[in-house]
């Protein structure tokens, strides 16, 4: 029995590996998810046959999977695109939740004197499992802005994160001395959480996206850490999977943003900066705003255009309108195109997922480096709800923030068009300078609302 | 150090390794997708919540046993299905793919 185990956890190990290279490819991408879930399936199955059940441990695992596939399910399905980035962050720190509570549910049952190659794994796993869990936690409160998506930081933030850390170091080393005393695992839980919390707090919202992405790592390591506490193959092969793509997957997510992961994890970026560059737009320079005529006009005469969709655009859900837009233009034989920055929405890739929503057509969807020298050939560079991703600051401005962030090149259009709700800065809350660029248009609102309007000018500028 | 644990470091250092490899070429545009996915794959921290709900007995374990049961249960099922909600998005866009020049 137990070879057929292990030869199914085998199984499933190799039905992760496949799905994960899957995954990878956008061909594949689809079944990849099928072949991973199918991998769980078997992995669950296998584990079940060895099992000594109680008969309270039948009904709790029953209700727990009962009430999780129902909140999993629901969730899942219910939830808008443009929320799927916190609900992922959500779905992560469930799950580092959960490796947390196995580790001390193992440690209670060692008692009061485990092996320290039992004891350690599952004191890393309550660890790394609960700081991923309030981290997640912060992360999808931040994204759904059920609190302010700007960091929150304070003097000395470092140096209490710090001594947070050296704490829950000294309070392992304690732990693992004199081991099993439930009252320090409560103590070490909190203070965990404590750190997970602390530790996304001076992150700003527009990088939470990799916050997540180290936090899914994180779980990942956790659920290695609780399979090696087990002695469980699949646990410790899935967890170390998840542990090693996840980091590699965070550090390309910050390349892609063009900044280091420890800029991204300790610079409170998007917290306003007292640099020379973020402040220089606010000396009462002037805008252009202009009519949804003049813009409907310049966009019905003109032969290239290309649309910038950013995270105005996906929460006002105007994706569908800038397809309508785009198609109205194209019969008109204007050449349309979007240039999709790596970060644009609020997670790489994000914004593909949702314009292909719209069924905007694969072809036109083009990424930065294919796209960027075609800029000073279009006409119009038609900005919906993006901001620091055209933001030159990040090209000419050392002081910045931003600065050295590879940008979309729309301010080498020959108009742009910068459809916004405000003046005020974007997720990153830097001023952006082309905004007060003479060849741009203002064209404030809500971006859906206001692509309707176009929509209707391009048709009477027939 | 039993065989039992060198096995099981020799697993988690392959698996770096394997991991590491198998996503080292995925497009931006999969980012956000391969996260979920990956996500949807830590859930078998449910294979562990039911080890450990399996044999509960006493009010602590079970309270433990159930609340991590509920929550992996959560992870893996809410993970894989808005993976496939990312990806389903993809699917027409397939054919059109296969004449265009990938990247």
């Amino acid at each position: 029995m137990r070879t057929a185990i292990s030869l199914a956890y085998l199984v499933a190990a190799v039905l992760f590996i496949v799905g994960l290279k899957q995954l990878s490819s956008p061909k594949g991408a689809r079944n990849g998810n099928f072949i991973a879930a199918a991998g769980m399936v078997i992995a669950l199955v296998a584990t079940l046959p060895l099992l000594n059940f109680t008969s309270a441990g039948v009904t709790i695992i029953l209700i727990g999977i009962v009430i999780g596939t129902a909140v999993g399910a629901v969730g899942a399905r219910m939830v808008k695109m443009t929320a799927i980035p916190q609900m992922v962050a959500l779905f992560n720190g469930v799950g580092g939740g959960a490796a947390a509570l196995v580790a001390v549910a193992e440690l209670l049952r060692m008692g009061q004197h485990p092996a320290f190659t039992e004891a350690f794994p599952s004191i890393f796993s309550i660890v790394i499992g609960s700081i991923s869990f309030a981290g997640s936690m912060v992360a999808f409160a931040k994204l759904q802005e059920l609190m302010t998506g700007t960091p929150i930081t304070y003097p000395g933030q470092q140096v209490v994160n710090g001594i947070l850390a050296a704490a829950i170091f000294g309070f392992v080393i304690a732990v693992l001395a004199v081991a099993s005393v439930p009252f320090s695992f409560i103590a070490l839980m909190v203070l965990a959480l404590v750190l997970g919390v602390a530790f996304v707090l001076p992150i700003g919202g527009a990088d939470m996206p990799v916050v997540i992405s180290l936090l899914n790592a994180f779980t990942g390591l956790a659920v290695a850490a609780s399979g090696f506490t087990l002695n469980n193959f699949a646990l410790i092969v899935a967890g170390t999977l998840v542990g090693a793509s996840g980091s590699l997957l965070t550090k390309m997510m910050s390349d892609a943003m063009g900044r280091s992961l420890a800029n991204v994890l300790f610079g409170a970026f998007g917290k306003s900066h007292a640099g020379a560059a973020a402040i220089a737009g606010k000396e009462g320079r002037s805008v252009r705003s202009g009519s949804a005529e003049d813009i409907g006009t310049l966009l019905a005469y003109s032969q290239r255009v290309i649309i910038v969709p950013g995270y105005g655009l996906a929460v006002a859900q105007a994706q569908h309108a800038a397809r309508e837009l785009a198609e109205l233009l194209e019969r008109r034989g204007v050449e349309v195109s979007y240039a999709i920055h790596p970060v644009a929405g609020r997670m790489p890739g994000h914004m593909n997922v949702l314009l292909a929503e719209a069924n905007v057509p694969y072809e036109q969807l083009k990424e930065m480096d294919e796209i960027n020298d075609e800029f000073k050939n279009a006409d119009v560079a038609l900005i919906v709800g993006a901001n620091d991703v055209v933001n030159p600051s990040a090209r000419n401005a050392p002081g910045s923030p931003i600065y050295g962030m590879p940008i979309l090149n729309a301010d080498q259009a020959k108009n742009i068009i910068f459809m916004k709700r405000s003046m005020r800065p974007g997720f990153a809350g830097i001023d952006n300078d082309l905004m007060y660029d003479p060849k741009t248009v203002m064209f404030f609102g809500d971006a859906k609302d206001s692509l309707t309007k176009l929509v209707a000018a391009v048709k009477a500028a027939a | 150090m039993s065989n039992e644990l060198l096995n099981e470091i020799t697993f988690f250092v392959l698996s770096i390794f394997v991991g590491i490899e198998v996503i080292s070429k995925v497009p931006t545009i999969l980012h956000t997708p391969l996260m979920s996915g990956t996500n949807a794959i830590h859930g078998i921290i449910l294979v562990g919540a039911i080890v450990i709900a399996a044999g509960a007995s006493s009010p602590v374990t079970i309270a433990l046993g159930l609340v991590a049961v509920t929550l992996a249960t959560t992870n893996v099922v809410g993970g894989f299905v808005v993976t496939d909600r990312m990806l389903e998005m993809f699917k027409g866009r397939q054919a059109q793919k296969q004449t265009t020049p990938t990247k």
